[in-house]
């Protein structure tokens, strides 16, 4: 399985390393070409108007967003996650829009309201997943589309539609390998239903 | 349970900077020029390094109105730098709600002997380094993220490629280190013993490492960044050159393909003139910057 980790600006090695320990092979996607052959791709936190503006200046959008609506399954962190979304609250910076959610940048504050919880996610299984949250955002509405995997404090911070997935918070951070695991399944289905 | 300012999420927006430059600013417009083009975090200064080297006399925190107001302007994260060892600078900063402290030698240092304490923090700290012994004391009090010193406000990169050098080889040589000479090492080079052990294990420092200090050409960015460099920071080097846009922007280019030389070859064309250089021997040894810190 090849997973490509965009690689503009941001945490990106934490996702290559996550993903090379669950036994993939990884690809840092800096230009056009970088896509081929991808089966899924993770765009990772970072700030999310650097890593548009240099999607933009090296015509990754559209390539992205084609492989995307082809079915390619795509995962995005905090971010990735702005990134993915089709609105973005008082803000007007380019985007794939390929999620019908609505999110809030920097919803929780500034960096000294970052912070770290403990976020119960159904299909991970019973045991909760720790969130660490920088300057996150959360989405504040969801099209009957979308399912929700998970909140915090009533706020949603990560769900799936269909081939994409986003989360508010940063699973590359943590030890803890299972939301990349349940990403490669997604791969994995859309590999085999291709 | 939810908790706020750990370890984890300080160091983790250092890692969200990762690949990125951070620019000096000391107006909103700078600000918003610098988000414009890229920059995935601003230091918000009243003057930039060249021109506190310029003025002399005693260089302390900005005043916070125009931090706020750089803070109003634009949505990426701000950064403000606070004297060597004073605290209360720092504690300002934190109330201000910046989202990072520079504990800074382009400052003039309020204390000669003692740092500020950064764990008693909740807002994350970077701090300047020369070596690895100096890096991880730094880190040792608290620091979650790492830059080198190179002397700042001369748009001459020699002395952050000295430092980027040493902190590396240095790296290399712990990982070559057995055991029974590690705590030798660590006392030789002032390092605290737990950390130099974990340096010797990732393989690198347990923070985010970027440049700093003489940057002034995207080609200078991208060499940083292959002498192993996590991200870049600017200080004169942008709105002391003569189209500052066009500057910032092809150095945030540099700092994403910094391995591309064809890419480097395209972004460096028709920038204008860069900064005015010094040479660091024409800089007496008491004025360099460099040399604060403990």
């Amino acid at each position: 399985m090849l997973i490509g980790v965009l690689a503009l600006q941001g945490a990106f090695r934490e996702h290559k390393q996550m993903l090379e320990k669950c036994g993939c092979e990884v690809v840092e996607v800096r230009k056009n070409i970088h896509l081929e052959k991808l089966d899924g791709l993770i765009i990772p936190g970072g700030e999310s108007t650097t890593i548009g503006k240099l999607l933009e200046d090296w015509d990754l959008f559209q390539p992205i967003k084609e492989r995307g609506l082809n079915g390619m399954p795509i995962f995005g962190t905090c971010a990735g996650m702005i990134i993915l979304a089709k609105n973005i609250v008082d803000s007007d910076q380019k985007r794939l829009g390929l999620m019908d959610v609505e999110v809030v940048r920097n919803a929780y504050g500034r960096q000294v309201d970052s912070f770290e919880a403990d976020l119960e996610i159904s299909v991970l299984g019973e045991k909760p997943f720790r969130g660490i949250f920088i300057r996150a955002p959360y989405i504040k509405s969801v099209e009957p589309q979308v399912g929700i995997m998970a909140e915090h404090d009533g706020k949603i911070v990560m769900v799936r539609q269909g081939n994409f997935l986003s989360c508010a918070f940063h699973p590359e951070l943590t030890d803890d390998d299972r939301v990349h695991r349940y990403f490669l399944q997604m791969v994995n289905d859309a590999k085999n239903y291709n | 349970m939810t908790e706020k300012g750990t370890w984890k999420v300080k160091k983790g927006l250092a890692e969200m900077l990762k690949g990125g430059v951070i620019m000096d600013v000391t107006t909103p417009e700078q600000a918003q020029i610098a988000e414009e083009a890229g920059a995935c975090a601003v230091m918000a200064l009243e003057r930039v390094p060249a021109d506190i080297r310029a003025a002399g006399g005693v260089a302390r925190m900005a005043d916070p109105t125009v931090i706020k107001k750089i803070m109003d302007a634009v949505s990426i994260p701000v950064m403000a730098k606070a004297r060597i060892g004073h605290f209360v600078e720092a504690q300002i900063l934190e109330a201000l709600g910046v989202d990072y402290i520079d504990e800074s030698e382009v400052l003039t240092p309020a204390d000669e002997e003692f740092h500020i304490d950064k764990h008693a923090f909740k807002v994350p700290f970077v701090c300047g380094a020369r070596n690895l012994g100096e890096a991880l004391r730094r880190i040792g009090e608290g620091a979650a993220m790492i830059r080198t010193k190179g002397e700042p406000g001369t748009g001459n990169v020699v002395e952050a490629v000295r430092h980027m050098r040493k902190v590396m080889s240095e790296i290399r040589r712990v990982q070559n280190l057995p055991e029974e000479e590690l705590m030798t090492m660590a006392k030789n080079i002032g390092a605290p013993y737990e950390l130099l052990k974990q340096v010797k294990e990732l393989g690198r420092l347990p923070v985010v490492n970027f440049a700093a200090g003489g940057i002034a050409t995207p080609a200078d960015a991208a060499l940083m960044m292959q002498l192993g460099s996590d991200g870049i920071f600017v200080g004169s080097g942008i709105f002391k050159s003569s189209n500052p846009e066009k500057r910032a922007k092809a150095i945030v280019d540099a700092t994403t393909h910094y391995n591309d030389p064809k890419i480097l070859a395209e972004i460096s064309n028709e920038l204008g003139e860069a900064m005015p250089g010094l040479e660091i021997s024409t800089i007496e040894e008491n004025q360099r910057m460099q040399e604060r810190g403990w």
